[in-house]
């Protein structure tokens, strides 16, 4: 048995079954961090003492019979979650001394139910960025191939459950950030509806658009930590008043009626986007012929605004970053430029030095689309064509069950690659910044690999709420394919 | 829209950033770039939609009206760059 393979429900059983202790399981990771992760960087912060302290206390519980569903189990975080205690940067200098005095409400509930935590993982600041090189700390790498980004913003959660560096981690998603890295990394990432999870003590970076979801080994696990994570939460007034199901059940509907009755819509638009990579489109329509086989009735929609979507989704998401990080003025938490003239110079200062250049670029974008004049042309309009958009989609979802379509239209580039080039990786996000701005779940699964051996995912989009039909097709899916994802380091 | 690097100074300023004389032309040209890739907008036919502002279930998800103990200044001022026990300090506001 090898300790960096395990799946939450595999460590979990393990342990149960006192085959394994916590104690042993989180120190061979750490272990496995300590051998792998200078090189690799999928993680800002570790914290072995709290780490093997959580791991001591599970394996009493354990012992004494009180078992929860993540009991001793070892989840990695984005370092954009707000974490008790541990040091949580978001990537950006301007809170490299920021060590938060409460855990934001996901961390709490998966203490609540055991979990061990086992590190804060890199990440483009902010969320900004598809390919984590924008982390002011360090590049992470693909484990794939180390010459290739591995994929963002959440690469380093993406990373740490590929190199088997945990059981699962958290990621977050505003325009694809769980799921263009999971595809790249051969995981399973899903974005939840919008309201399904709640952000309090997740930093925002654009408020109508972030969520919180699992990044996997396996689809059972993604369920098994949705059903953790999801409910109305107090302290979040996005987080919706809805009944949560209990997700795992999306595997019994499977194996009593494969895929039988469902659905699938393919945007015709979609196989129409400039320059899709032939691997992409070789294992995309692979994955339409399983899904077919499986008993799913493929059909053609239309979603006639995609061509609009990177647009309007750059106006959209700038504008709320740039009065978010507002808040970083050096005055209540973080970096602070010592020696200023008066108060907005220390503020120019110190935003100056502690944001990167992507931020930097996306707040200058924001505050030139809300400044006077200009608002109606570009925010007003950017979100009459979000609404747009939603139209789009409800239209879709009265026809079919879920949206099949590529994660990104190519494999990982390499680290280095498009940097210079913003507006050429925005590009590269036509497929997931829909689900964003729809506000629907989306999840994406490991579905073939590139003739260099690089991850190709598959997404699947379902209308509001639906997160069951997305993993019990997931879930049929990966079970047929039955492909071998364990990257070998 | 193209931007100009005079546009890009006025734009810093209202975003309290600094932005360098080298990285001004630079920025500029980033801007514009983009922001000609956003133009496409003004094809769509907009007349008569409704602005959405979000993704959320469109009603209000309340919460009870209750008291709460405040965590107090110790939690609260815990990660301030300077302090005078209860109190952030900031440079000088009025001259």
């Amino acid at each position: 048995m090898e300790y960096h393979e395990l799946t939450i429900e595999k460590a979990g059983k393990l342990l149960c079954d006192h085959q394994i202790s916590s104690f042993e399981l989180t120190s061979a990771l750490l272990d496995r961090i300590e051998k792998y992760d200078d090189e690799i960087n999928a993680f800002i912060t570790i914290d072995k003492t709290m780490a093997l302290e959580q791991a001591g206390k599970a394996d009493l519980d354990i012992a004494a019979g009180n078992i929860l569903p993540l009991t001793g189990v070892p989840i990695a975080l984005k370092d954009l979650l707000c974490t008790r205690g541990i040091k949580t940067t978001c990537g950006s200098q301007i809170l490299n001394n920021f060590i938060p005095q409460y855990d934001g409400t996901i961390v709490k509930k998966l203490k609540e139910n055991g979990a061990v935590i086992i590190g804060k993982t890199n990440l483009d600041e902010f969320g900004m960025g598809s390919s984590t090189e924008n982390s002011s700390y360090k590049i992470t790498k693909n484990p794939w191939n180390q010459d290739y980004v591995p994929g963002g913003s959440s690469g380093g959660s993406a990373v740490a459950v590929a190199a088997g560096f945990c059981c699962a981690a958290l990621g977050t998603d505003t325009g694809g950030s769980i799921r263009q890295p999971s595809s790249h990394c051969g995981v399973v990432g899903l974005k939840p509806t919008y309201g399904r999870v709640s952000r309090f003590g997740l930093v925002s970076y654009a408020s109508s658009l972030d969520q919180i979801g699992p990044i996997t080994k396996d689809v059972k696990d993604a369920a098994i930590l949705l059903n953790l994570i999801s409910g109305n939460d107090v302290l979040d007034s996005t987080s919706a008043k809805v009944d949560v199901p209990d997700f795992t059940k999306a595997f019994d509907l499977f194996e009593k009626g494969s895929l039988k009755g469902m659905t699938a819509g393919i945007p015709k638009e979609y196989l129409c986007v400039d320059g899709i990579d032939p691997e992409v489109a070789t294992v995309f329509n692979d994955a339409k012929k399983i899904l077919g086989d499986l008993g799913v009735q493929i059909k053609e929609i239309s979603l006639p605004h995609t061509d609009y979507v990177v647009a309007a989704y750059y106006i959209i998401a700038p504008s709320e970053a740039s009065a978010n990080l507002a808040r970083f003025d050096g005055v209540k938490y973080g970096f602070r430029e010592k020696d200023c003239d008066d108060l907005i110079d220390m503020y120019k200062k110190t935003r100056s030095k502690g944001f990167g250049p992507e931020v930097k670029r996306r707040i200058m974008i924001g505050t030139y689309a809300l400044s006077a004049g200009y608002y109606d042309a570009y925010y007003g309009r950017a979100s009459k064509v979000r609404t747009l958009i939603m139209e789009d989609f409800s239209k879709a979802f009265a026809t079919c069950d879920f949206i099949l379509s590529p994660v990104a239209p190519a494999p990982a580039f390499k680290i280095g690659e498009n940097i210079d080039d913003p507006l050429t990786m925005y590009l590269t996000d036509i497929f997931t910044l829909s689900a964003n701005m729809a506000g629907i779940p989306g999840i994406s699964v490991p579905a073939g690999f590139s003739s260099k051996g690089l991850p190709i995912g598959i997404q699947m989009m379902a209308k509001r709420f639906d997160e069951m039909s997305l993993l019990r097709a997931g879930y049929g899916f990966e079970k047929t394919i039955n492909l071998d994802v364990r990257c070998k380091i | 829209m193209k931007i100009s690097a005079d546009e890009v100074a006025k734009i810093a300023h209202l975003a309290r950033l600094e932005v360098d004389a080298s990285q001004k032309e630079k920025m500029a040209e980033q801007l514009s770039h983009i922001l000609q890739y956003i133009d496409k907008l003004k094809d769509v036919n907009v007349e008569g939609v409704k602005l959405s502002s979000g993704a959320a279930l469109m009603n209000n998800v309340l919460r009870e009206d209750k008291k709460k103990i405040s965590p107090g200044p110790s939690v609260t001022l815990a990660n301030a760059p300077q302090r005078d026990e209860d109190f952030y300090i900031v440079p000088m506001v009025v001259k």
